[in-house]
């Protein structure tokens, strides 16, 4: 895992922690993310949220890219970590030598498991991201296809075109589409599991359930960092 | 001539053997007169009938407007930088450069990978990990190195337009006012340029001369090459020897 030359070497130590979460689109996990922050704050901790594609300087890149259509996959790949560089650089790794609890929805193996079912080669794309911290501990919310596709097709039928991976012309019809790409999408993260020891989470259970399992998993990496972060 | 190779992973989905054209940098520091030579070499490669494109830094569809933004307000980070110019790269090898050798075109980029790579282990980046990163990269034909010491450049620049805040490495910055950032970053980018040119067997142009008589060089090493490229049989693209 810390192979030098690809993602998984950058193990400099902070005063923060940072937690992230992975999942398929309708794994729950951003439902996940959000109550976990209400209660980290609710006791005291300062917690930074960090979004996926979220710079504010590289997401107009990004957007019309998309819109526009103009995104390969290896464009789509470069972009993208380019925007997660920016937030490296400029608030992750900040809030995290400042002794933050950072909250990333969405992090590195998004990018392994998307690209790579684009057809990137997935021993590039890890060495892309070399820069990226390692996570305290990463969360996947596993959760069946068909559960994870009923969530999203019933609830918000507008699809974009790179989300369905309409680019890798696997259907014509964008919802079937959608279906292909995300078992693919699956198929990656199934792969990282081992390969990173990412921490796994049933979303199939109730919200409540899955919450308390989250909170009892990071807390043994908390107390002694709000009496850090609280010394003046 | 072999077929184009890359220098690691290759372009996802593009077979290199559908590329009959070719791929010629132009490489050298800012203010050394790389655009003029481009000029010069397009004419005359046009004058014996060959069919010329061109490229540069910042010219893609996709993030040239981002990265001129970014530019006037400083406010993207330097690893982000060092990616966000992958990315505009990346779009012009894609949507430029292999078009047109797959059309038996002559390209000619001022500048490549290489003065991104030096740009970027000026700032910090380690070496292997951003030359990785250009491994989706064609190999070019040839790669001319207009090369002058960093005195030069400086005296050329006072003549014509002045030193620009980002060749001058002002966001680093190395020094305490644009004459001496300048003087300090365009050394270390020429110093790194010098080792990717041995590494990645460059034709050093010692651009200390005439416009024309560097021209003369250029042209002649460019159309000699092209030549010996020629199919005798169909005339017509590059061949496997």
């Amino acid at each position: 895992m810390s192979t030098p030359g690809t993602y998984g070497s950058n193990l400099k130590p902070y005063a923060g922690r940072l937690f992230i979460v992975e999942g398929i689109d309708g794994s729950g996990k951003s439902t996940q993310l959000t109550l976990l922050a209400q209660w980290l704050r609710s006791e005291g901790y300062p917690v930074v949220f960090s979004e996926w594609n979220s710079s504010p300087i590289v997401k107009a890149t990004t957007s019309r890219g998309k819109k526009r259509r103009l995104l390969t996959p290896l464009t789509f790949s470069l972009i993208h970590a380019t925007d997660f560089s920016d937030r490296v650089e400029r608030e992750i790794v900040p809030s995290l030598k400042a002794g933050a609890i950072v909250l990333a929805d969405r992090y590195v193996y998004t990018a392994f498991a998307r690209d790579v079912a684009r057809g990137v080669d997935p021993h590039w794309v890890r060495s892309l991201y070399r820069f990226a911290p390692v996570p305290t501990r990463a969360f996947y919310f596993r959760v069946p296809l068909e559960i994870a596709l009923k969530r999203i097709l019933g609830g918000r039928p507008k699809l974009k075109w790179y989300e369905a991976g309409m680019d890798l012309m696997l259907h014509g019809d964008i919802q079937e589409s959608y279906r292909g790409f995300q078992s693919m999408i699956l198929t990656e993260y199934e792969r990282q599991v081992q390969e990173y020891g990412l921490t796994i989470i049933d979303a199939t259970r109730p919200v409540e359930v899955q919450q308390r399992e989250l909170r009892a998993a990071i807390r043994p990496y908390l107390p002694e960092l709000r009496e850090q972060a609280l010394v003046p | 001539m072999n077929a184009f190779e890359s220098l690691g992973i290759g372009i996802p989905a593009v077979d290199p053997s559908e590329l009959t054209g070719w791929l010629i940098v132009i490489e050298g520091p800012d203010g050394v007169g790389r655009t003029t030579h481009v000029d010069l070499l397009r004419a005359h490669l046009e004058r014996q009938g060959y069919a010329v494109a061109e490229t540069g830094f910042t010219r893609s569809d996709l993030a040239s407007r981002g990265i001129r933004r970014a530019k006037q307000g400083n406010t993207l980070g330097s690893n982000a930088f060092n990616l966000f110019y992958a990315t505009d790269f990346a779009d012009r090898l894609e949507h430029q450069i292999v078009p047109a050798l797959r059309s038996g075109f002559v390209m000619l980029t001022d500048r490549y990978i290489y003065s991104l790579i030096a740009r970027a282990i000026v700032r910090g980046a380690e070496p292997d990990w951003i030359k990785k990163v250009y491994g989706f990269s064609l190999k070019p034909d040839a790669v001319f190195y207009l090369r002058v010491e960093v005195g030069e450049l400086a005296r050329r620049l006072i003549y014509s337009r002045g030193f620009d805040y980002w060749e001058s490495g002002m966001d680093l910055p190395m020094g305490e006012d644009l004459y001496d950032s300048f003087m300090h970053y365009q050394k270390r980018l020429i110093d790194e340029l010098d080792v990717l040119s041995r590494e990645f067997s460059f034709h050093t142009i010692d651009a200390t001369r005439s416009v024309e008589a560097i021209s003369e060089e250029l042209c002649s090493q460019v159309s000699k090459l092209l030549q010996t490229g020629r199919s005798a049989e169909t005339g017509n693209g590059r061949v496997s020897l």
